[in-house]
């Protein structure tokens, strides 16, 4: 009977809309702490290439945050500012004469006051450390990587492969999503099971081949071999290709256009999302790639791509890690820009390799 | 009359999809068949950088199967992919299956942060990884050391704790496979979730028996392309290996691959390694694609 009653019935959707908001609290709490673990070498990315590494080399443990030691100018010389309990009073004062025994610090708040005596082990005192990001580091790791040169180069590699990508997958998806070609279906068997080759087996005679063209040390074979399509991307538009209508098309045949200009007034014009997802991931494969052009390009430091020059140079800058961090947050930014601006056709894009079947 | 019209127009037609598909027809050639049945060719030859093939049989082989740094490299590889293959596949798994909770909110963003890492450069990600795992002055051992561990080691050069850090660091490369099951849950219908509601079953029986079988076809996708993948790793062990200590723990199947053929110039036991290799990639898919047809669910097929 009470269950009937009006009240009882609000207080059971309130329950329910309690359980519901507590349930989301808690699910999307945890998401974002799984989150910030999952992204937390980004943050020790970030402090470790703001480091000042020559200031903290001498210091027993180097800070987490951009710090270095404070210092505190008395009379014109720098002396370093230690943490001194005085009186049970917590104080950062500034160490004029270290003593084994008694040290002379001085207050910088209130330097008129003369020399202060503490007993104790200067050695055991904590140091005082400021933040003090060090932006120098970006300007030293650019010029030292030399990266205006590789961001050039890479964007040369790239934007052709592009290019070629583009242009060769469209005509071959538009092939198989339009065309009677006899044995289409194998042929399209043949196309998907090329994802499964590694290409170690392929690499050698590939790499001979454009040896003997002398082709080696430039990059042509990280071009050239774009312009004859690939599996993903072949797939990738040709599920695209099959969702539109065809009347469209029809229209323009019986208006007499031929078959490309079907493709270049029709069919691209309404492909424009799967189009830039194509773009999007060959730009992002030829900017990270690293294998291809570290065989190609082997001693050409003029000619070599970011990812290849980045590494080049931490080898042999390991003691400094501050620029090793400050190169490979520049090598990352202008992909992950790409991505947060056209996320939502890249990952329509994975989604379409990989599910549609 | 007319028919032999439209015998014409199909004769065009087709002659115009032959010229659409030349591009691949002409690349897969080019650099995927000639190149393969090159370098099979050049397994049984001792072919140096610099000279000239000659045949000599299986000696390759022969070596391949007796050079303990081969095998070493492969175990290493085996090993890595037993602990990588059942991670990559599981830890998007779930991460999907919460980014899909009707329970969280702003998923959209979330869902783009998730996916982040997996546009780093490989490069750049060893070194932000090396950085953070590195034994002094990492992240982690900074936390580890604050949540009271009194010696963390140094992963990326502990022969015990390589593996696992290796994994760790895997785990910013899950972000294709993630989206891919996201979609492929998203894709479920919900009636099937309500009906099993109905007959009471709790959450954990409907993740098991409605979402993971209709999702089967993305995972069996991602389970073959991570077996690939991972007999590719290259840019992880070549980037700490070229440093200063060199680690035997980092010495995979591809970088031994890559030292064989390209630092010493032996290509024609290199391109012994990559049929190798392939063979084990290939039996390894096969019996992927085979036991499939047993967990693999298709909807209408």
């Amino acid at each position: 009977m009470a269950a009937n009653s009006p009240q009882m019935q609000i207080s059971y959707y309130q329950a329910r809309q309690l359980r519901r908001f507590g349930l989301t609290a808690l699910v999307t709490l945890f998401t974002l702490l799984l989150l910030s673990v999952y992204l937390m070498p980004f943050a020790n990315m970030m402090t470790v290439s703001l480091r000042d590494v020559l200031a903290v080399s001498k210091l027993k443990e180097v800070p987490l945050l951009p710090e270095v030691p404070s210092v505190y100018n008395y009379e014109g010389k720098d002396y370093p500012v230690f943490q001194v309990t005085i009186d049970s009073e917590p104080k950062e004062l500034a160490l004029v004469k270290p003593g084994r025994q008694v040290s002379q610090f001085i207050d910088p708040e209130n330097p008129d006051a003369g020399f202060i005596e503490w007993e104790g082990n200067w050695r055991q005192l904590v140091q005082v450390q400021k933040l003090a990001p060090r932006w120098e580091n970006f300007e030293e790791a650019w010029t030292q990587v030399r990266f205006p040169l590789l961001f050039r180069n890479t964007l040369i590699i790239a934007v052709v492969g592009v290019i070629g990508t583009l242009l060769s997958c469209i005509c071959v998806a538009y092939a198989f999503a339009r065309f009677p070609i006899p044995g289409k279906n194998i042929l399209f068997v043949i196309l998907i099971s090329t994802i499964i080759l590694p290409n170690q087996v392929t690499l050698i005679p590939t790499y001979i081949f454009f040896s003997e063209i002398n082709w080696t040390g430039t990059w042509l074979p990280l071009m050239i071999p774009h312009f004859f399509a690939n599996a993903y991307n072949v797939f990738l538009l040709r599920q695209y290709f099959l969702t539109l209508p065809k009347e469209l098309e029809d229209a323009a045949m019986v208006d007499g256009a031929g078959p490309l200009r079907v493709l270049l007034q029709v069919i691209i014009p309404q492909s424009w999302p799967a189009i830039v997802a194509v773009a999007i991931f060959h730009f992002v494969f030829a900017w990270n790639d690293f294998f291809a052009p570290l065989i190609y390009l082997l001693g050409k430091r003029d000619l070599q791509p970011i990812s290849v020059g980045v590494q080049v140079f931490n080898a042999r800058y390991g003691s400094r890690p501050d620029l090793i961090q400050a190169t490979s947050l520049m090598a990352l930014v202008l992909p992950v820009i790409i991505f947060f601006l056209a996320q939502r056709f890249f990952m329509r894009g994975v989604v379409i390799t990989g599910v549609e079947k | 009359m007319k028919q032999s019209k439209t015998r014409s127009l199909l004769q065009q037609q087709r002659t115009w999809g032959w010229i659409f598909l030349s591009p691949w027809i002409a690349g897969f050639f080019l650099f995927t068949l000639f190149p393969l049945m090159v370098s099979l060719y050049l397994s049984f030859t001792d072919f140096d950088i610099g000279g000239k093939p000659h045949w000599n049989g299986l000696d390759n082989w022969r070596r391949l199967f007796n050079d303990p740094a081969t095998s070493h490299s492969l175990w290493i590889t085996l090993r890595f992919g037993m602990i990588m293959l059942p991670v990559s596949i599981i830890f998007p798994l779930l991460l999907a299956a919460l980014l899909n909770s009707k329970y969280l909110a702003g998923k959209r963003v979330l869902r783009v942060l998730f996916y982040m890492p997996y546009m780093v450069p490989a490069i750049s990600g060893v070194y932000i990884w090396q950085s953070f795992l590195n034994g002094q002055t990492g992240l982690l051992n900074r936390i580890l050391v604050w949540a009271g561990m009194s010696d963390p080691p140094d992963w990326l050069f502990n022969a015990t704790w390589i593996s696992p850090a290796l994994v760790v660091v895997g785990l910013w490369g899950v972000g294709n496979a993630m989206l891919t099951m996201l979609a492929g849950m998203q894709g479920v219908p919900t009636e099937m979730y309500e009906a099993a509601r109905v007959d009471g079953a709790g959450i954990l029986t409907r993740f098991l028996r409605i979402t993971l079988p209709m999702i089967s076809p993305v995972i069996l996708y991602n389970l073959v392309l991570t077996i690939i993948g991972l007999m590719q790793y290259f840019v992880l062990p070549y980037a700490l290996s070229s440093q200063t200590r060199v680690n035997p723990e980092l010495q995979f199947i591809n970088l031994h691959l890559y030292q064989t053929g390209f630092l010493y110039g032996h290509m024609g036991y290199a391109s012994a390694i990559a049929w190798f290799l392939f063979a084990i990639a290939l039996l390894l898919t096969i019996f992927v694609l085979y036991t499939s047809r047993r967990w693999v669910y298709y909807a209408g097929g």
